[in-house]
């Protein structure tokens, strides 16, 4: 039961990075970016090549980031000044870069076996929380910069920042391809801890980046932003969890995996608007019974 | 300050719904005029304002702010000179962020936005001031969801954000018909005496007659896209609303067919 956990927790950190990522577009900007499975699959691949040609790690993970920004930034700029439907931009965007991550690894599984990677000398047990603390506070923290602030007035109230100024298809831009940015970076960290980049590892990225912000923000609240990233990455390890104890299930498959992941998604998100319309009613029934209360007491007084 | 010259829109040229929002309108605002625009539903009110700000481009004129033409640029790089309160008291904030955060955005107005903290002690103690001198009580509530005030406490905030970094242009858009009276009237005087306070040169639309005539220094009334009176300084001072129905009258031809235009905010609702 307990042995899978560790497992479990890595996996959930190394992809935080992506639900990072898609808190970013989904939540922040209202954008539901699905570039994301292709940008992952890049930032793998991008690591994944420039590791065995003898790159440092580290260098070859900053630059599948670097990959990720600007497939994001191609993304924003569909949308924003070719006024492409957004979900039409993601997957627009998602299928072009299947074939650039073909010619980058030139051949649809590229093995890291044998090279130097991150996670050669420090089990990524150790060195990921460090990492992702550190990438949640920089975010904590542009997000709460001036140009932060008016990031997330884009998804909440567009017409309002750009009566102040702000120049909404530029942080929108930004904020796509941060987000991708992120993704990739997460895409780089698995391809080195599982020693391989496939050209489909990115199918359904979005979903699992969708689920553990869902399952996060249902658990530990989304009050602050502060509060709602430690949530996404908290969310990050227990859908790794709830994934690791599904797979001990006897009659199911690993194949199965994306049907549960989906079905997570589609109860979160039935599940809010359900709440609310029962506990509007509930509201209106208690208020119309409180009117016609007082609405007796005012008779009553009119008589006298 | 603010000038418009010859201004056109027209919605749907030459198709069986064209609309002629605005048709050759000129107009000219000294710094500090406080001019109010009323008009029937459909006269091109919010047209003329959406103008200015950016929201539309005019088919053919000028717009200046300070003998500079900016009907050419884009909305958010109009902000620099001119802010605004909206009808809808959801439009003008961000629900999701809170009071401070709002504020700040605010604040950021014609300046360069980059990675320093949004929200600093300084910025909070100015403007827990300047929400003090409201005295509803939003001083207290700085790290509140605006999403969580109410329609008049949201139009409150909505125009300390417009005002409070002094813009050049005030533009106000029925900006109360959205409130129960006791609010609109709140908002109307703090309003007033914002712009008294910091002279701001506005342009404010309202359905209601009697505000129309005791704000402001000048006011100007639409009709089909034109503008059919255009009262100075000195004959708004002895303008009485009975007067303006009757040259409405007389210069369209029909009467004010508005229901929501009305001739004291106590008779409103
Ligand atoms: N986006 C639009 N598309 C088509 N017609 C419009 C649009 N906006 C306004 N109009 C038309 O332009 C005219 C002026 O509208 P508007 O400026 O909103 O009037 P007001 O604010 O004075 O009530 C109206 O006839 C209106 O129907
Ligand atoms: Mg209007």
């Amino acid at each position: 039961m307990f042995s899978a956990l560790p497992g479990a927790v890595e996996l959930g950190l190394l992809y935080a990075l992506m639900a990072l990522g898609v808190y970013m577009t989904f939540r922040i900007l209202n954008f539901p970016d699905l570039t994301v499975d292709g940008s992952f699959t890049t930032g793998a691949a991008i690591a994944a090549v420039m590791i065995i040609n003898g790159y440092a790690p580290w260098i070859s993970s900053v630059a599948a980031f670097a990959g990720g920004l600007a497939a994001g930034v191609c993304t924003g700029l569909l949308h924003t000044k070719g006024k492409i439907n957004g979900l039409l931009s993601g997957i627009l965007m998602m299928i072009a870069l299947y074939s650039i991550n073909m010619r980058i690894m030139g051949k649809p599984n590229t093995s890291l076996r044998g090279s130097e990677t991150l996670f050669a000398d420090i089990s990524p047990l150790l060195l990921m929380p460090i990492f992702i603390l550190i990438v949640k506070l920089l975010l904590d923290f542009f997000l709460h910069s001036d140009l932060g602030l008016a990031l997330r007035a884009t998804g909440d109230n567009a017409l309002m920042i750009k009566s102040f100024g702000a120049n909404t298809d530029h942080t929108k831009i930004l904020g796509i391809s941060l987000s991708n940015g992120l993704v990739a970076l997460s895409g780089a960290l698995i391809a080195q801890q599982s020693g391989f980049a496939d050209i489909s590892m990115g199918i359904g990225m979005i979903v699992i980046g969708l689920a553990s912000v869902i399952i996060g923000e249902a658990i530990f609240g989304a009050a602050t932003v502060f509060r709602a990233t430690l949530a996404v990455i908290l969310g990050s390890i227990i859908y790794r969890i709830v994934v690791a104890l599904a797979l001990r299930v006897e009659w199911f498959d690993a194949s199965d995996l994306k049907l549960i992941t989906a079905l997570i998604v589609i109860v979160a998100l039935i599940l809010p608007t359900f709440q609310r319309k029962r506990g509007q009613k509930k509201a209106a029934q208690k208020r119309s019974q409180q009117l016609l209360l007082s609405s007796n007491q005012i008779g009553r007084d009119g008589d006298r | 300050m603010l000038e418009v010259s010859n201004v056109t829109k027209l919605f749907n040229p030459g198709t069986p719904d064209e609309k002629v929002a605005l048709l050759q309108i000129q107009l000219k605002l000294k710094p500090g005029d406080f001019m109010t625009v009323i008009g029937s539903n459909g006269a091109g009110k919010s047209t003329l304002m959406n103008m200015i700000s950016g929201v539309l481009e005019p088919d053919s004129g000028e717009i200046l702010i300070e003998g500079k033409p900016i009907h050419q640029l884009p909305e958010y790089r109009r902000s620099r000179w001119i802010t605004r309160v909206f009808q809808d008291p959801m439009a003008g904030t961000s629900p999701n962020m809170t009071i401070e955060e709002n504020l700040a955005m605010a604040y950021a107005r014609g300046k360069r936005r980059g990675l320093k903290f949004g929200v600093t002690k300084a910025k909070r103690k100015m403007f827990q001031e300047h929400l003090e001198r409201f005295n509803i009580g939003l001083e207290n509530r700085l790290k509140a969801k605006v999403g969580l005030l109410s329609g008049g406490e949201r139009q409150a905030l909505s125009l300390l954000m417009a005002t409070f970094t002094q813009p050049k242009i005030l533009l106000l858009d029925e900006h109360t018909a959205a409130l129960d009276p006791a609010r609109a009237e709140l908002i109307i005087q703090l309003t007033e005496e914002i712009i008294r306070e910091l002279k701001l040169t506005t342009l404010m639309v309202t359905h209601n007659m009697d505000q129309a005539i005791r704000l402001g220094n000048r006011l100007i009334m639409m009709d089909k896209g034109r503008i059919i009176l255009n009262i100075d300084e000195e004959r708004k001072k002895r303008l009485t609303v009975e007067q303006l129905h009757g040259e409405f009258e007389q210069i369209s031809g029909h009467k004010l067919a508005d229901d929501k235009l009305v001739l004291g905010s106590s008779k409103r609702g």
